[in-house]
């Protein structure tokens, strides 16, 4: 590890007061906004779990009432998945990194990608209106006619919220999509991109195709809520199936919005710590895009029980199936890339295994829920929710915590603690596989989703997870705590204190305002330690 | 304290059985894959870890052969799934001809059922074991899910529209009716028990419970206290079509279309009579919304159905008033 001088001005240093952030065009300070506000969220989406997992220390409704039980489930759903999900990786890594590795100056649009801060700070403060005025209690999937007819809490409120916050990612995706095309360093061709960058051109285009749908979704059901205009209720005329349809069609993509990002982390991860290039890189890059584009055609898979058609059922199932098999392509490749590398075991890297372990069980554990005869059964019932846990935590939090460590110091040009990251990485490990793993169990034995009070022969699946959430909690607390306190206290990081390859990896940490002072040439891929390029091993 | 902690439900219907192998099955497979990644991982970390600060990786790329081993293995593997979990869902959505039908409201926050000889329940459900049960479910408000776990089987109950599961219980016992799709604040309170029981036992039961009438029975009541005779006449000269014999027919509708005479048919013309008007009639029937419940709206159903249909089923009240 070798310390430079830090350069005289860096985009920290550079301006002064709060006023030199929020008017910042910078597309760095702005995932510092980001990071900030998104935080916030994830711990108040944290506060929520926690209080719902304690609910369900015994079967009975004796921490709250059903009534908040049904607010802070929802509440959690939605800060968790609007505000802190969707835009974590993006938002935040995207927004600090794509430029670099690119080799430009910033986004295309600098001026837009303040303005979509500003927008999901709005979008933010409806869902804290929201939050302290009583709360939602649809569930955060907003089900017509219950959320149309027979819900009295503040559904449309909470619909203004994720409608606003809709625009600041499809500004998001609008400005990545741009700049990937257009911004590019000279030598930088598409085959040479880092796989981050694939990942989040994918993602991108979800944002901009899906997120319209679901504005439009929850546009309609304030539109029958407010004016009794028959859209979805029966009673009114409408077709409540039809609003599974428009949901699902955002929301399931809205689930490869929050993976893929991570799995683009996760691909730089595997090779700076393997020092070696990515096994299979076209293999890695497209399959990014297969997922976004079959991730459109699945939605029905949502809709097995309500009643859909059984030839649609058929459909569905089968292209569910096919979408998992470009996530186990992936898989496949990360650990191929590890094979006769220079292995560290760094803590980023420690999140990449984790990664690959957990995503796995819950790419696999999807396809219980594509198949048709095995879905009627765990529909709807905690088997879900461990599925989709081990999908958002172990895959999108694992990468966004393991992206964090990676990034850390050139993001802020210090060192974290690394005992304490490797102590906190096995502590979230373990507190959130004994969190849900028992819920698969559970979820079998015919335990529904939503219940403020369960039978009580799945008690002590609910004490394990109960558990397991509060080890979990203490796990995500460290790394606040030596995040902040490297800021002064760490040693500094240098420009490249993992021997890693790619453009941010050139340049100061943190870096200049313009990220380069001349524009970089690129003259070969990311990630190419070994001096002689052997070929393949076929 | 916790001395009850199964992993997994009981099996008590025929359907339950071919879930759970199906569920084995899937399991191995995610535990197969698994535990080769993740011994993958921990081999390769281990053996590859970095000796010196300098060490770098082989430049290996990539190879075409592995890469459409993975692809196809796992494809072949997941059309595997895809065709057994079809088969058995095509087995769960198709009852067998001839199940005996108890019908279903749902509403916030209970479950009322009907038998068809007029036996009714609430949050209860008595069936028989060894005989194939086809539930008829509709909702009075929100969207409710039925299941039974350990029957392995589960259907939305939805607004607006009739949704149908069936089973064939196997085993006597007690087991858990759960809500599934979130209906509310006692959502979780929308609970109830199956009661499976042997075949006497069931007529036992059923002759004990009902009290006043059949399904039918009732529905022929509804049908001369609502005036609908006035109009459907049984010797054609009405305003309306006959009904008799009309159940499950395919009949020609204003437009040209062809419609088939079903549960979903009968409940729409009661409700909104002008959406599927029967060829050769003028659209002159007031809409029944808001005069009939859904329990009744079965009810008539029921009548309708008893009046002769194809192939009969058993069970059905006696046709012909």
């Amino acid at each position: 590890m070798q310390t430079t001088t830090a350069p005289p001005l860096n985009y920290l240093n550079n301006g002064h007061g709060l006023g030199s952030w929020l008017l910042t065009k910078d597309h760095k300070r702005i995932a510092l906004l980001y990071l900030f506000s998104i935080t916030l969220f994830f711990f108040l989406g944290g506060f929520f779990a926690l209080l719902i997992r304690l609910e369900l220390l015994t079967p009975a409704a004796d921490l709250v009432e059903p009534d908040m039980y049904n607010r802070l489930f929802t509440m959690h759903g939605v800060v968790m998945v609007f505000f802190f999900l969707i835009p974590s990786i993006p938002a935040t890594l995207g927004n600090f990194l794509i430029p670099i590795m690119i080799g430009a100056k910033d986004l295309a649009f600098p001026r837009i990608n303040l303005l979509s801060w500003y927008i999901y700070v709005l979008g933010g403060l409806f869902t804290l209106v929201v939050a302290v005025t009583g709360g939602v209690d649809t569930g955060w999937t907003f089900y017509a006619p219950y959320s149309t007819s027979a819900s009295n809490s503040h559904v449309i409120l909470a619909g203004v919220g994720i409608f606003i916050t809709g625009f600041s990612s499809i500004l998001t995706g609008l400005n990545f999509i741009v700049t990937v095309h257009r911004m590019r360093a000279p030598g930088m061709t598409w085959f040479r991109l880092p796989l981050f960058v694939w990942a989040h051109y994918a993602t991108s285009l979800i944002m901009i195709l899906g997120t319209p749908v679901i504005a439009i979704t929850v546009l309609l059901v304030a539109v029958e809520r407010g004016f009794h205009l028959g859209i979805f209720d029966p009673s009114l005329g409408g077709d409540p199936i039809l609003f599974q349809h428009l949901f699902w069609f955002y929301s399931h993509p809205a689930v490869y919005i929050m993976i893929l990002p991570a799995m683009g982390v996760i691909a730089e991860l595997v090779q700076a710590f393997s020092r070696k290039n990515i096994f299979g890189y076209t293999f890695v890059a497209f399959s990014s895009l297969a997922i976004a584009i079959i991730g459109f055609l699945v939605w029905g898979h949502h809709l097995f029980v309500s009643g859909q058609s059984t030839y649609a059922g058929l459909v569905f199932s089968i292209i569910s199936m096919f979408v998992a098999i470009p996530s186990a392509v992936k898989v496949f490749n990360w650990t191929a890339t590890i094979y006769k590398g220079s292995v560290s075991w760094d803590s980023p890297m420690l999140y990449a295994f984790g990664f690959i372990g957990l995503f796995t069980i819950g790419g696999l554990t999807g396809l219980f829920l594509a198949t048709l005869g095995m879905d009627i059964h765990m529909h709807d019932t905690y088997f879900i929710i461990a599925h989709f846990h081990y999908v958002m935590v172990g895959g999108a939090i694992f990468g966004y915590l393991g992206g964090m460590h990676y990034w850390w110091p050139k993001i802020t040009g210090r060192m974290y603690p690394e005992g304490w990251a490797k102590f906190a990485c096995l502590n979230i490990f373990i507190g959130f596989n004994l969190t849900f793993f028992p819920q698969f169990i559970v979820g079998y034995l015919g335990m529904p989703r939503r219940y403020a009070m369960y039978a009580p022969e799945f008690q002590v699946y609910n004490v394990l997870s109960t558990a397991g959430a509060t080890i979990l909690g203490v796990g995500y607390l460290i790394p606040m705590v030596y995040f902040a306190w490297s800021l002064k206290g760490s040693p500094l990081a240098g420009n490249n204190p993992w021997g890693a390859r790619g453009l941010e990896w050139e340049i100061p940490s943190p870096p200049p305002t313009e990220n380069f002072t001349e524009t970089p040439i690129v003259t070969e891929g990311t990630h190419q330690y070994a001096p002689s390029h052997e070929v393949g091993i076929v | 304290m916790f001395t009850n902690f199964p992993f997994f439900p009981q099996q008590a219907s025929e359907q339950a059985a071919q879930i759970d192998a199906l569920y084995f099955f899937l399991v191995a497979v995610t535990a197969f894959f698994a535990l080769l990644i993740a011994t993958l991982v921990v081999v390769f970390s281990i053996k590859f870890r970095r000796k010196h600060d300098q060490e770098v990786g082989k430049a290996i790329h990539g190879s075409l052969a592995l890469e459409l081993l993975w692809t196809f293995i796992p494809l072949g593997i997941t059309m595997v799934m895809f065709a057994w979990g079809a088969q058995v869902f095509f087995h769960m959505t198709r009852a067998p001809k001839g199940a005996m039908e108890i019908y279903i409201v749902g509403k916030q926050w209970m479950w009322k059922a009907q038998h068809l000889d007029g036996a009714r329940e609430i949050n209860e459900l008595h069936v028989p074991i060894g005989k194939p049960v086809k539930l008829v479910m509709g909702s009075e408000d929100v969207i409710h899910s039925f299941f039974i776990p350990d029957f392995r089987v589960k259907a939305d109950v939805v607004p607006g529209r009739y949704n149908t599961m069936w089973f064939t219980a196997t085993k006597p016992g007690k087991y858990h009716i759960f809500c599934t799709q979130y209906c509310g604040t006692k959502h979780s309170n929308m609970i109830g028990t199956v009661t499976a029981m042997d075949a006497a036992d069931y007529q036992a039961w059923l002759s004990g419970g009902a009290s006043g009438g059949t399904m039918a029975e009732n529905g022929a009541k509804l049908f001369s206290d609502l005036s609908c005779n006035s109009c459907h006449l049984e010797n054609g000269q009405g305003r309306g079509p006959v009904l008799k014999g009309l159940y499950g027919k395919q009949i020609l509708i204003t437009g040209g279309q062809t419609v088939t005479m079903d549960d979903a048919y009968i409940r729409e013309s009661v409700l909104t009579p002008q959406a599927k008007v029967v060829a050769g009639f003028t659209p002159i029937m007031p809409t029944f919304q808001g005069l009939v419940t859904e329990e009744q709206l079965l009810q008539l159903i029921a009548y309708i159905k008893s009046l002769g249909e194809a192939p009969s089923t058993a069970g059905t009240g006696t046709p012909g008033k």
